[in-house]
């Protein structure tokens, strides 16, 4: 579905992203982990089109998106959560629900997404008319997700949706995140909770100062001595 | 004075400054959102208010339009011009310092008010009369027809605008852009249309102004915007730069307070007034009366 093929991008000087290649398949789950720094935001940021690319191809659905404007992206069915949620917060949950669906004009399906974003997290509905700004962390990340969600994406980028929620939340998120991709959403997934990660993923990455130092399948990864050690805690 | 006149001075004083002011809050309106967009500071807006007072002027005196329609001409016309203006001047610099982009808008301002000399002559050009100037008298306070046009349509304007900002689609990926530029590009927004579409309403407002300013002191001439725009530039900081209903009490209070000071005091202490209440808001309060203090992202 998503073919990554040996981008390298750039923060002004500094080489962030040196020659990845990883690919998602439609109907999976896939994780990128790796320390803070590594580069795992700034791929996303690169696929949602916020950086571009120096070199390098990003495929999507077999269409090259490399360097195409944020806003095409999301049209072609990419839809991302940012790190630290970002909601807008000085409007309410039903405009920030609203803009997710900025792109689209259907308003009837609009109403029933919206519908279905409520019933993946009631606690939205009992806050709609509510500045964003005054929600929990929890509720934020629940909001940014059911923001993403409005746009009816193919393919939902997350990142780190676990930064800051206590461990309650944090397995109430990733049960949420679980039940997305069982009703049809494709997920690429950042973290650095990689325990959390790989538990649910299917496909693993793992990232190290802008390169690919493993991959494969996440239970496999998981089980494997140089992950336990490096980012499992034994 | 006895004070039964000092009262009656008062309230005189009041209705002349805030049709003043309203004046001074369709200008900063412009500044105040484009300056949340972009956080540039967009030193031609005076000019722009200008270029709307030649069009409605070109409107009336050579295409013999009446009022409404000469309005809405040059409120076209200028939110027009405004949004070339930001494409090939500011555009470009999107990426660049800001530093580069005020110096540009320094240059476009001085762009508008030189060419405009040479193009319709720097002579004072006499607005024509669009409607006959009529007083009112409500118990001794004297009101004209044009101060009431001028807050008439002042007031529908912000109304429309208010509307527009916070119910329709466009005003709330303004908003989005204005909060968080790069979560509204992952909304699906273009902000390049956001950031044209926030010039063409900011001008539009300013010609307006224009417009209105030319119907009521029947004067206009190519350097007009320099001191309405330094003025309304210390409206939007008054009210809170980026805030909307901040630009529109910061312009009706400078307004009121320049009258207050000119009947008062003395006219010729009423530009010192002003900008003697940019310093003290900048010492004191500087993110204005409805900012937020937000500190800058560094």
């Amino acid at each position: 579905m998503l073919k990554i093929e040996n981008i390298n991008v750039f923060y002004g000087a500094i080489h962030a992203i040196k020659g990845i290649s990883l690919e998602v398949n439609e109907g999976q789950i896939v994780t990128l982990i790796g320390a803070n720094g590594a580069g795992k935001s700034t791929i996303l940021r690169t696929i949602s089109g916020l950086l571009k690319p120096k070199s390098g191809e990003i495929t999507f659905e077999g269409k090259g998106i490399a360097g195409k404007p944020a806003q095409d992206i999301v049209k072609l069915g990419i839809s991302q959560v940012p790190e630290g949620r970002r909601v807008f917060a000085n409007m309410t949950v039903l405009e920030n629900l609203e803009l997710g669906a900025y792109i689209r004009s259907d308003k009837q399906g609009i109403k029933d997404d919206m519908e279905v974003v409520f019933q993946r997290f009631p606690r939205l509905k009992e806050r709609l008319t509510q500045l964003a700004g005054t929600l929990s962390g929890g509720e934020q990340q629940m909001l940014a997700m059911g923001r993403a969600l409005m746009s009816r994406p193919r393919l939902l980028l997350l990142d780190e949706p676990s930064m800051g929620l206590a461990p309650l939340l944090v397995k109430e998120i990733f049960s949420i995140i679980k039940d997305i991709n069982t009703t049809g959403t494709t997920i690429l997934l950042v973290e650095q909770n990689a325990n959390m990660a790989l538990s649910i993923a299917h496909q693993a990455y793992v990232l190290e100062t802008g390169r690919i130092t493993l991959s494969g399948d996440a239970k496999e990864l998981a089980a494997s001595e140089e992950v336990r050690k490096a980012y499992l805690g034994g | 004075m006895d004070f039964s006149s000092f009262i009656h001075q008062l309230i005189q004083q009041l209705i002349n400054g805030v049709s003043l002011g309203s004046i001074y809050a369709l200008i900063a309106l412009g500044y105040t959102m484009v300056y949340g967009i972009i956080k540039l500071i967009n030193f031609a807006h005076g000019d722009i208010y200008m270029l709307g007072a030649y069009l409605g002027f070109f409107a009336t005196a050579v295409f013999k339009m009446s009022f409404v329609p000469a309005l809405i001409t040059a409120m076209v016309g200028a939110a027009i011009c405004g949004m070339i203006i930001e494409r090939l001047a500011y555009r470009p610099l999107r990426n660049a310092p800001k530093i580069a982009v005020l110096i540009t808008a320094i240059g476009v301002s001085l762009l508008l008010e030189y060419g405009g000399m040479l193009l319709v002559s720097p002579q004072p050009r006499t607005f024509p009369a669009v409607f006959e100037a009529q007083t009112y008298n409500f118990g001794g306070f004297v009101v004209n027809n044009q101060q009431i046009v001028i807050l008439a349509v002042s007031v529908l304007l912000m109304i429309v605008l208010t509307y527009v900002v916070n119910r329709t689609k466009v005003g709330k990926a303004m908003r989005a852009c204005s909060f968080d530029t790069d979560a509204a590009r992952l909304m699906g927004i273009d902000v390049n249309r956001v950031i044209s579409f926030t010039f063409g309403i900011g001008s539009a407002l300013a010609a307006a102004a224009g417009v209105l300013v030319g119907v009521y002191y029947n004067s206009i001439d190519p350097l007009m915007g320099i001191m309405p725009g330094l003025k309304a530039f210390v409206a939007a900081v008054l009210g809170g730069i980026g805030v909307i209903p901040g630009a529109m009490a910061g312009g009706i209070i400078l307004g009121v307070v320049e009258a207050l000071v000119s009947g008062f005091i003395s006219s010729t202490f009423r530009d010192a007034a002003a900008f003697a209440i940019l310093i003290i808001i900048l010492l004191f309060k500087p993110s204005g009366i409805f900012g937020k203090n937000v500190r800058e992202k560094v």
